[in-house]
């Protein structure tokens, strides 16, 4: 599904990404945690095409292509979802005809057919009820005057919505008090498929317990410094990330 | 601009022609005109108000009247098709084939000017009187200003031709409830037309107009216009104009409104055509508790120059005026809004806000903003507010991620950018044509047509 290979990022020249690996196989869950400043949202932007994230070594494969060469909205249509630390509000533009325009600029792009309005409304409509949004949020402007709880459920609905096949989700418990928690981690789990991979980035063992992954990494400072499986979360939440050392010794 | 001694030869072979030549009123009013031309002459960038808006290389538009091209079908645009009262003028000349001013409720009456002249030349000239003329100095500053008393040459000139143009009268209490139309079409590949637009809503009276000047063919015309407009008291007077003649085209408007007691007067100005294009709107708030809501908006792009200028004048104690302004500049295009808040000593208690925002989408985009407050009076609420800035990095990003090309991406902010001046307009059908022709000249910026909630919901 995806293969990074030794990859190494700047940002205004200053190097963040110090040489990551990671291969995530179909349908696996992959959790980065780290301390802050570690470099997480950095890679989570290398890997979604954020403009002013300079890739200067190494190679990501997605599905089998060059998924550096491509714009942030090709991998987008591609499959490659990123639910934001930071939803950004955009106002003056609803998420209705934010989501219905990215929805069927992605399906084109699949050679599907563009829903029409019916459809389009029945979809969300559904999709949004399964995540406790009424109809005023879904027609409101993006993410303007959400609370935080609501703008990243405002993200899990566009992943719902646009059924990507690999999945970032950057601190997307951050925020949340415990409902809105569960309600997120169910939407995550109901998108949960043989297909479809997740990297969860998170800062707390908490929502790895909802969101169960198949293998736990530690970035730090640029780099991955270790891996395991799911106790590995737990063991970090009991000890810190100390050991890990200090961006001197990186 | 053509030469002065050219103008006059115009002048004197055009006169002895023009309707109600010779009746004593309008021979003054075109003299008056004439002369007053020639004390100002064209505007240049030491006259106050026209500093960021040089008309000097427009030397060569010719003024003589445009000549109407070979009337094939034109397409007339309306706010309500079908559901409006309308005065259409082609080239500047009234058409009454084209018009269609259908039944007028008792108390109303819409005519051209032409018309009206024809009639009865004294009391066109009445009527013509009765309306407040746009005044230079506009400021109660005191000391010496150059440029002061200048920069009425271009209304002169509009008074030297006076033949051409429409006057809407509602009595006293009438309701309209079908809008008014007054609709410019240009077809001529070059000349001038300088019409007069009256609109008098006596006290309790409301009314919606609209104004349209668009192109069916034309090129390099030159449109001056000067409209008149009194509000009587408690009156409501909804006014949009929507500016979107040819990329080659000369605009020049100048709006005078004075609002009596408990009156509204709400002006949207929509700017997409033309290569310069001015609207100059004074509004003077002259009873209390006055109203007015200014908004206006502009895409301008190659090396076009659009410019909104307004004064708002607190006369009276306890006004509102509101005013928003937002374009958007692409290319080598220029905007340039300058908007004064005048509070005179007697106008305690006023609410005066004003807004201006340009987002410049190149590097060679340049907006001149010039907001001004001038307050003699010391309980009033006033802000004003200017930014300019480009597309918001983030906002593109997080639009983009989700799957949305770029340009669609970008004309999706340029419209929600714009979509908020068209909520300034009070009245739907005003604000539905303001929001479909915003659309539609993005559409031409971008290339890209977006879905507009309204397609989306289906509504
Ligand atoms: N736009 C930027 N310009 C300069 N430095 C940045 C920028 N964005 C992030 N950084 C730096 O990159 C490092 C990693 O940031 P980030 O990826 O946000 O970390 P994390 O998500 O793990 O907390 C930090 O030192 C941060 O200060
Ligand atoms: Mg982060």
């Amino acid at each position: 599904m995806l293969e990074i290979k030794n990859l190494h990022a700047t940002v205004d020249g200053k190097e963040i990404l110090k040489g990551i690996n990671l291969t995530i196989n179909p349908g696996e869950v992959h959790a980065i945690m780290g301390p802050n400043g570690s470099g997480k949202s950095t890679l989570s932007y290398v890997l979604s095409g954020r403009d002013g994230y300079e890739v200067t070594e190494g190679s990501v494969t997605f599905q089998g292509k060059d998924l550096l060469a491509m714009e942030a909205e090709e991998r987008a249509a591609e499959g490659v979802f990123l639910a934001f630390q930071y939803p950004v509000e955009i106002p003056g533009v609803s998420n209705t005809t934010f989501l219905k325009t990215a929805l069927n600029a992605v399906r084109k792009h699949k050679g599907l057919p563009e829903l029409d309005a019916m459809q389009f409304l029945k979809l969300i409509r559904a999709k949004a009820k399964a995540l406790n949004m009424n109809d005023d949020m879904i027609k409101r402007a993006v993410n303007v005057g959400f609370s935080g709880g609501e703008k990243k459920r405002n993200d899990i609905l566009q992943m719902a919505m646009l059924e990507p096949s690999f999945a970032i989700l950057d601190e997307t418990d951050s925020g949340l008090d415990i409902d809105a928690l569960k309600l997120v981690a169910d939407g995550v789990n109901s998108l949960r498929s043989p297909e479809r991979s997740m990297l969860v980035i998170t800062h707390y063992q908490r929502l790895l317990s909802y969101i169960v992954p198949d293998h736990v990494h530690v970035l730090a400072y640029g780099r991955i410094v270790r891996s395991g499986g799911k106790e590995l979360a737990l063991e970090l939440e009991a000890k810190g990330y100390a050991e890990f050392g200090s961006p001197e010794a990186a | 601009m053509a030469a002065i001694a050219t103008l006059k030869d115009l002048y004197e072979t055009l006169s002895p022609g023009l309707p109600g030549a010779g009746a004593a009123g309008l021979d003054r009013l075109r003299a008056d005109g004439y002369a007053r031309f020639l004390a100002d002459g064209i505007p240049t960038p030491k006259v106050e108000g026209w500093k960021y808006t040089n008309l000097r290389d427009l030397a060569g538009v010719s003024l003589a009247p445009a000549q109407p091209a070979a009337n094939t079908d034109i397409d007339l645009p309306s706010v309500a098709p079908g559901e409006t009262h309308r005065l259409v003028f082609v080239d500047g000349r009234f058409n009454a084939a084209l018009s269609a001013v259908g039944t007028l409720p008792q108390g109303v009456t819409l005519d051209s000017l032409r018309g009206l002249i024809e009639a009865s030349p004294a009391y066109a000239a009445e009527v013509l009187d009765r309306f407040p003329a746009p005044k230079s100095d506009t400021g109660l500053r005191v000391g010496p200003n150059p440029g002061r008393g200048q920069a009425l040459g271009l209304v002169g000139l509009n008074g030297a031709f006076l033949a051409e143009g429409a006057v809407l009268t509602v009595g006293e209490g009438v309701k309209l409830a079908q809008p008014v139309e007054f609709v410019f079409i240009a077809t001529a590949t070059d000349g001038a037309w300088h019409p007069r637009l009256l609109i008098d809503v006596a006290a309790g009276g409301e009314v919606t107009v609209a104004e349209h000047h668009v192109a069916r063919g034309g090129g390099a015309t030159f449109a001056n216009i000067v409209s008149g407009v009194r509000v009587g008291e408690g009156a409501i007077l909804r006014h949009a104009k929507f500016q979107e003649e040819a990329e080659t085209a000369l605009h020049l408007a100048s709006v005078t409104a004075t609002v009596a007691a408990s009156a509204t007067y709400e002006t949207f100005v929509l700017t997409t055509g033309g290569r310069l294009a001015r609207t100059d709107v004074q509004v003077r708030l002259e009873g209390s508790g006055a109203q007015t809501r200014v908004s206006g908006t502009y895409g301008v792009d190659g090396s076009r120059h659009a410019d909104f200028t307004s004064l708002i004048d607190h006369v009276a104690a306890n006004c509102t005026s509101r005013e928003v302004v937002k374009g958007v500049i692409d290319g080598r295009g220029r905007a340039v809004f300058q908007g004064k808040i005048i509070v005179r000593p007697d106008a305690q208690k006023t609410d005066g806000h004003q807004l201006n925002r340009a987002l410049l989408l190149s590097d060679t985009a340049e907006i001149d903003a010039k907001p001004e407050l001038e307050i003699y009076a010391d309980d009033v609420k006033c802000s004003h507010g200017a930014t300019a800035g480009e597309l918001d990095e983030e906002a593109l990003f997080y639009l983009r991620a989700r799957g949305i090309p770029a340009d669609t991406a970008r004309a999706l902010l340029i419209a929600a950018f714009l979509d908020e001046v068209a909520e300034e307009i009070g009245d739907e059908r005003l604000r539905g044509h303001a929001m479909a022709r915003i659309q539609e000249r993005i559409g031409r910026l971008t290339g890209i047509t977006v879905d507009t909630d309204a397609t989306v919901l289906g509504e």
